[in-house]
């Protein structure tokens, strides 16, 4: 149960990655849906940089706790700091315009649209032109336009999905689908970034596409990642740290390496009966 | 009008060829590239610039006169930069290719002792790091695409435009050397070496001079006519001579266009985009649009469909002589005309072969059913036959001279001879110099008077002039009761119908012929998708009963037709399995230009060519699989073995 304390200042990575201080700090949270509690006085941090994961067998709170980060939920008990900021109750879309994007874990994409036009929407918060100012399109709209399309392209790059530009998502096969789906969250130029299950249902060679995107997104934009992830070997790849979460509760919390030594998490995993 | 060159002296290498379109066409577009979905153009001058840069940067990192450059990477311009930059400082540019795995690169980098490595991104260098330690003379690596390696050691790792950079900043130093080491090629040294994939045993490293790429360059631009108004688009391997010949030597000769597409699998939309006007595809691209055309249509609507047949039904008929200015009747002409309006034109501007002038395909026999299909259509397509060690060209088809079944005549230059064992020789100035480090083979292909064996079986038809090839030399042969056996011919029979892939044919010194079959994925999952047959799987796909069904029909028909040949009625296919896996370069059964290795298809099928011969009906077997990663697996299947109902050969008398 024991969490190794870090310096203030941050850590240094196995790889010789830098990584800063304390972006978002959760203490004490606890979640109740009625009678059931789906959350319980759980506390842990991310840091600037870090690609932090949340882990736990089904049911364990995993998803809940990362609608609490994205302030979809509210805590009935617990306080959440932002950039040393205490984080009041907000709308998504203040919690957008402070820099935090997400994926879901069943795809939630305009099926109608082509991936441009999916990873064109996650440009939203960066527009400031009118829809007047559109309509007529004015030299304000088509700049704006402009410089959107260029950082949406270079996203499309990023992900090597140029083939499927004008391809409508729907007829895409489930691996390119989450794939357009993180496009249009790092259109956002998110500084945290909460992806929810990124690999579920992929292939192996999808998983280790992916893999290597999260882990370029992390390295070329210096994005900050908390990930929610079934799969235990993913996790143990890419995170630098890892909640582990069972029953609502925090049964875990350090490196990879730490958490597969820890004899509570290996119950949980191995399933062994609770009392 | 398009500029055209003559043989001039001082255009001794290729660097001085660029020097010269720099100058002459300075404004034209020499090379475009899409990037972020915007087509990015660089003039002759810019071009120029970019590839002196990388020269004189390639000089600070200490480039020796005689060094050899590996260069792995796809078709983007810096690749193509980079081997004249290598050239430039009297390197030798040494192209690989890029799907290559890190075992396969250590072959080639030791044999030609690279001391330096131009790669194309990340993935191409982790494969030479992951073998660095094997490789003694590797020194310094330069990579274009930084994505994903900047937290790379960067003690022998350097960025292509960091290279390009330092160069320019040292541009005063460094020019005076840049241009003597220019100055100093001529038509001997050498311009490239290429390995060749070889369907037998270890590559071997083809040395080709300036004089083999300029001269037959220029010969092939003289022949079609082609100018520096004329497009390509390069998409084939960089290290396959024919894109050399094509993306290299023709556009430096005549200052032609070349165009790269965005990404592997964007090839098709950016053919459209860019409509090019010299177009060059092996057969197994023309089969693949040919497949799509047909699936499509498939799914078209009804009255598509009735129009579509009705006017490829009209293009067969006069298609192809409307396109070799034979006499056709008037009314025929009209209805082609409304055909072009209403089917042809459009289907050319889907498949972006609208501009083409000059197509070309070769490295494989081409179906005659699909030759003629885009022929009809009106597109000039011909074939050329070539080998890496002639620097492609052989024989060509003149226009107006275009058939399926010949390969043409030979091409300027080119004296091509019959050996007494059928074997095809040819004497020309784009004979290779050697092969690299390897004297005996060299001597085995290349005599003292400079002919060269191809390995390919042929003869001249009397009344044309034009050369037929049959088989590879050493594929021909007889079954046991005398008959001749020439596995390609059913091969490419098979392999004309769309759901065929690829077909193996097994018959030498056996008593009947037998084969492989690889059904195409694309074709065979869009029919069971239509027919709601699920599958999980390629393999569950391959042996599910209606598939063999299907297949078995298309076997019985080309035994019919093959019945009909009088020398080669003998090859028609008895048995048949379907194969459990794709035919892959990865695991060694194809070349990577995507031949047939005949020989380790055969051993390591061993199990199941003998039940095609000893009449069992099912056959477990298990398979060894390469992944893309270079990981090993096995897959097991239980295949089944069908019969094929065979034609007595029809006496020609009897059937009149």
């Amino acid at each position: 149960m024991t969490q190794a304390v870090q310096a203030e200042d941050g850590y240094t990575t196995a790889d010789g990655r830098k990584i800063g201080g304390i972006v978002m700090e959760m203490k004490k949270i606890t979640l109740r849906f009625g009678g059931v509690v789906a959350i319980k006085d759980i506390s842990f941090d991310i840091r600037e940089g870090e690609i932090r994961a949340i882990i736990g067998p089904n049911g364990a709170g995993k998803s809940s706790m990362l609608n609490v980060i994205n302030g979809f939920y509210h805590p009935q008990e617990g306080e959440i700091f932002f950039h040393g900021k205490k984080r009041g109750p907000m709308k998504p879309y203040q919690i957008a315009e402070q820099g935090t994007a997400r994926t879901f874990q069943n795809i939630a994409l305009f099926k109608g649209m082509s991936t441009l036009d999916n990873i064109m929407t996650g440009r939203i918060t960066h527009m400031k032109t009118n829809l007047l100012d559109q309509m007529l399109w004015w030299r304000s709209a088509e700049t704006e336009e402009v410089a959107n399309r260029e950082v949406v392209e270079r996203i499309i790059d990023f992900l090597e999905i140029q083939a499927i530009r004008k391809t409508p998502v729907g007829r895409l096969p489930y691996g390119l689908q989450k794939r357009v789906e993180l496009g249009r969250a790092l259109a956002a130029e998110p500084k945290l970034l909460l992806l929810d299950e990124p690999m579920a249902g992929m292939n192996v060679e999808e998983k280790e596409d992916m893999s290597r995107f999260i882990l370029d997104v992390n390295d070329e934009f210096g994005t900050t990642i908390a990930l929610i992830e079934h799969d235990m070997g993913v996790v143990m790849d890419i995170a630098d740290r890892v909640v582990v979460m069972d029953y609502g509760k925090k049964i875990g919390d350090g490196t990879p390496s730490e958490v597969r030594a820890n004899q509570a998490v290996i119950d949980a995993y191995l399933g062994v009966a609770h009392d | 009008m398009g500029a055209t060159f003559l043989a001039e002296d001082g255009l001794k290498s290729v660097p001085a060829l660029f020097k010269r379109n720099a100058t002459t066409l300075a404004n034209a577009p020499a090379y475009r590239e899409k990037e972020l979905g915007i087509w990015q153009t660089w003039s002759w001058s810019q071009a120029h610039e970019e590839v002196q840069a990388l020269a004189l940067g390639l000089l600070q990192l200490g480039v020796k006169k005689g060094d050899f450059i590996a260069i792995i990477g796809h078709n983007r311009p810096c690749m193509y930069w980079s081997m004249v930059a290598a050239q430039s400082v009297g390197a030798v540019p040494v192209p690989l290719y890029e799907d290559a795995v890190a075992e396969e690169m250590v072959y080639v980098l030791s044999h030609c002792s690279a001391r330096f490595v131009i790669a194309a991104n990340q993935e191409q260098v982790d494969k030479v790091i992951e073998v660095q330690d094997r490789l003694p003379h590797f020194e310094q690596m330069i990579y274009a695409d930084p994505r994903g390696l900047r937290k790379y050691n960067h003690a022998r790792l350097h960025q292509f435009t960091v290279v390009q950079d330092q160069g320019r900043a040292a541009s005063d130093a460094m020019r005076t050397e840049l241009d003597s080491r220019i100055a100093a090629l001529d038509y001997d040294s050498i311009c490239v070496m290429l390995y060749t994939s070889g369907t037998t045993g270890k590559p071997k490293g083809v040395v080709l001079s300036n004089r083999n790429i300029i001269v037959s360059a220029r010969n092939a631009c003289d022949f079609d006519n082609i100018t520096s108004n004329d497009a390509l688009l390069s998409y084939l391997p960089i290290a396959w001579v024919g894109d050399f010949i094509f993306t290299l030597g023709q556009s430096m000769w005549c200052g032609l266009c070349v165009n790269c597409p965005e990404s592997k699998e964007t090839v098709l939309s950016d053919l459209r985009e860019i409509g090019p006007s010299y177009y060059f595809a092996p057969p197994r691209i023309f089969e693949s649009m040919l497949t799509s055309v047909v699936l499509r249509m498939e799914d078209a609507s009804q009255i598509k469909q009735k129009m579509y047949a009705y006017f490829m039904d009209h293009a067969k008929k006069v298609g192809n002589d409307i396109l070799d200015g034979k006499p056709v009747s008037a009314m025929d002409r009209l209805k082609y005309a409304i055909g072009d309006f209403t089917t042809y034109a459009p289907l050319k501007n889907a498949l972006g072969l609208s501009r083409v002038r000059v197509g070309y395909t070769a490295g494989e026999a081409i179906g005659p059913e699909i030759f003629d299909f885009f022929r009809s259509l009106g597109i000039n397509l011909k074939q050329l036959y070539g080998q890496t060690e002639a620097s492609v060209f052989i024989t060509l088809q003149p226009d107006g001279e275009v058939r399926s079944d010949t390969v043409g005549v030979p091409a300027p230059d080119v004296e091509v001879k019959i050996g007494a064992n059928g074997e095809v020789y040819y004497r020309s100035p784009g004979v290779f110099v050697e092969y690299y480090k390897n004297p005996e083979s060299t001597a085995e292909t290349k005599d003292a008077d400079g002919w060269v064996a191809t390995g390919d079986a042929g003869f001249f038809e009397e009344s044309t002039g034009h050369l037929r090839i049959i088989d590879r030399a050493k594929d021909v042969a007889k079954l046991s009761n005398g008959a001749m056996f020439a596995p390609k011919f059913v091969e490419n029979k098979l392999k004309f119908y769309p759901s065929i892939l690829e077909a193996v044919v097994f018959g030498a010194a056996r008593d009947h012929c037998c084969a492989f079959i690889n059904i195409d994925l694309e074709a065979v999952g869009n029919w069971a998708e239509r027919n709601n047959i699920s599958y999980a799987s390629y393999q569950e796909l391959a042996g599910h009963p209606q598939v063999m069904d299907s297949i078995q029909g298309y076997v019985e028909e080309i035994n019919r037709q093959v019945a009909v040949d009088d020398m080669l009625s003998s090859c028609q296919i008895h048995r048949f399995l379907i194969l459990h896996k794709e035919l892959d370069a990865d695991d060694g059964e194809l070349t990577r230009t995507r031949k047939v290795r005949r020989k380790v298809i055969t051993e390591k099928f061993k199990d199941l060519v003998d039940a095609l011969y000893d009449g069992t009906q099912y056959i477990d077997t298990e398979t060894e699989v390469t992944y893309e990663d270079g990981r090993k697996g096995t897959i097991s299947a239980r295949l089944t073995i069908r019969d094929a109902a065979v034609q007595t050969p029809v006496q020609k008398v009897a059937a009149e």
